[in-house]
């Protein structure tokens, strides 16, 4: 069902962690579909995106795309990094089955979500990025399920 | 690549290898049409009866109420069907359960489209019919009432003799597929009431392909397929002798082993289940304690998604199966997993682990090392879980 390099990404996710103090965070999806996706930025000051780590609750597609994701956007400048979309991260990919591409869909989101936080952080506007559709609220307070 | 550990045996089973020798011959040998005159013919036919009768047999039925079709779906397909078409002038009210199996519940959605109207009776925590709410459904233009014997992805096992009984009470029909539960549980269709039953041959060790539909007699059913002459007019088609002979001689073994069987499959349930909740956290056991399959073992695990589980189980050579959205192709989790009050996010965490009674122990406690370290991993990678990671932080 997947290629070879989701397979490599799903199981040896790269950038896989949280950023303490990160300059920008994005979290996107919807529990209730069965994916979110939380990006973290570590931004310097000429603009250089200098670490990024993803943590993912999802399925093998969802992943592989945050993991690919989080290395096509590590060292480049926010403008460029604006520029990865959810084309380009399949791509990387060698493609995902047509179910799974809104997981790459998220990725993208989820980049996009955390540069959002880091330009409010910094009351700064980035050219061309639009507001996140923040996605995520239902299920997250039924911790006492169990 | 080591060893595979399969534990889907609600899936699909391994076909046991004496009944792969009873089917064989007739590939072969007598693989002549059934209806023929001549002896190879006569010897197919002969097959075929002897066949109907060891079934019939394990249901306290009569061998001319065995139907044999092409596996559960088609009998389940058939009952419904089949009957609403029949009785549709005394009424066109069907009752049924939110868990049924796809075939059961698209089958009504369809008649739904045709005029019909169906109840959907709620189940509970444990996935039980509510029996009173099954009771005041019924109506003078009920027909049919379908339930399930036992659910194939939380194992929870019907009360069926009372559905039976209050069907027989209300001078309804009563239909149930029982693909989980034939070669599983002892049936018993006087005593249970039961108008129909549905079952399949894969699931109890026999070949693919092959199923069957115990109809009452005296239940009015029109033919299902038209042509020929077979199954007494009501399901044409020349007949699939070698999964008939397979079909009978995996229930035939099925029943003859049903007691040790049964043992073997719940030791290595009740082992299975005892190990996860002691040694995973914010597991849940999905479906009833007792009510429940020899062979099912249903979990939730918070904080993770099920496809992600079930590829890193594949890498180890265990196959499972989960009722997350990702495994069935759309956005929503297994609607038996929301029947029973989980909230999505819960339902997507899900794993089914069904054994067979040649699993072991050892492969148990493996099994069980794998699933503990892969949701570790998993939660390590979870958004979900850091937050609840937090929060019960900020709490204390």
């Amino acid at each position: 069902m997947y290629s070879e390099k989701v397979m490599d990404h799903f199981s040896n996710p790269r950038n896989m962690g949280e950023i303490e103090n990160a300059s920008g965070v994005g979290t996107v999806g919807n529990a209730k579909c069965g994916d979110i996706m939380r990006m973290y930025l570590d931004i310097d000051e000429d603009h250089i995106i200098r670490d990024c780590k993803f943590k993912t609750f999802g399925c093998g597609a969802a992943v592989a795309t945050s993991s690919m994701a989080t290395e096509l956007v590590k060292g480049k400048t926010i403008q460029e990094a604006l520029e990865v979309t959810n084309k380009a991260v399949m791509e990387a990919l060698d493609g995902l089955p047509p179910v799974k591409v809104h997981c790459s869909l998220l990725a993208e989101e989820a980049i996009h979500a955390a540069l959002w936080d880091y330009a409010e952080k910094n009351h700064i506007k980035i050219e061309g990025l639009q507001k996140p559709k923040s996605d995520i609220h239902e299920g997250e307070e039924e911790d006492n399920e169990y | 690549m080591g060893k595979t550990i399969y534990l889907d045996n609600a899936a699909t089973t391994k076909t046991a290898p004496e009944v792969v020798e009873a089917m064989l011959p007739y590939f072969t040998q007598y693989y002549g049409n059934p209806s023929s005159i001549y002896t190879a013919g006569a010897e197919a036919k002969k097959a075929v009866n002897h066949a109907r009768e060891k079934i019939a047999q394990t249901l306290s039925a009569a061998p001319d109420e065995i139907y044999f079709t092409a596996g559960g779906s088609e009998a389940d397909n058939w009952a419904i069907k089949a009957t609403a078409e029949s009785y549709a002038s005394k009424g066109k009210h069907i009752i049924t359960s939110t868990i049924e199996h796809h075939a059961v519940l698209h089958t009504c959605q369809y008649l739904e489209k045709h005029g019909f109207d169906v109840t959907y009776i709620e189940v509970d925590e444990n996935g039980i019919v509510k029996l009173d709410a099954l009771e005041a459904a019924i109506r003078p233009d009920t027909i049919l009432i379908s339930v399930m014997f036992a659910n194939n992805e939380i194992g929870t096992i019907q009360p069926i003799k009372e559905i039976g009984e209050i069907a027989k009470k209300h001078g309804v029909l009563f239909h149930t597929d029982a693909v989980q539960a034939y070669g599983q549980l002892p049936i018993h269709v006087d005593e249970y009431h039961i108008d129909m039953l549905s079952a399949s041959g894969h699931k109890l060790n026999g070949p693919k392909g092959i199923g069957f539909l115990y109809i009452r007699k005296g239940v009015k059913s029109r033919s299902f397929v038209h042509g020929g002459q077979q199954e007494r007019g009501r399901r044409a088609g020349t007949e699939n002798v070698p999964g008939i002979v397979g079909m009978a001689a995996a229930a035939e073994r099925a029943y003859a082993q049903l007691k040790e069987k049964t043992k073997k499959e719940s030791e290595l349930r009740e082992y299975l289940i005892t190990r996860i909740e002691k040694e995973i956290p914010y597991c849940r056991l999905n479906g009833d304690r007792k009510r429940r399959l020899p062979n099912n073992v249903n979990f939730s695990f918070r904080f993770i998604e099920g496809e992600s589980l079930l590829i890193m189980l594949d890498m180890k050579g265990i196959c499972a199966s989960s009722g997350s959205a990702c495994t069935s192709g759309s956005l929503d989790p297994s609607h038996v997993l929301l029947a029973i009050g989980l909230p999505h996010e819960i339902a997507h965490g899900s794993l089914r682990l069904t054994v067979s009674e040649e699993n072991t122990i050892e492969e148990m406690d493996d099994v069980v090392d794998a699933v503990k370290g892969i949701v570790e991993r998993l939660r390590e990678m979870s958004p979900l879980y850091e937050d609840f990671v937090k929060a019960e932080k900020k709490k204390s």
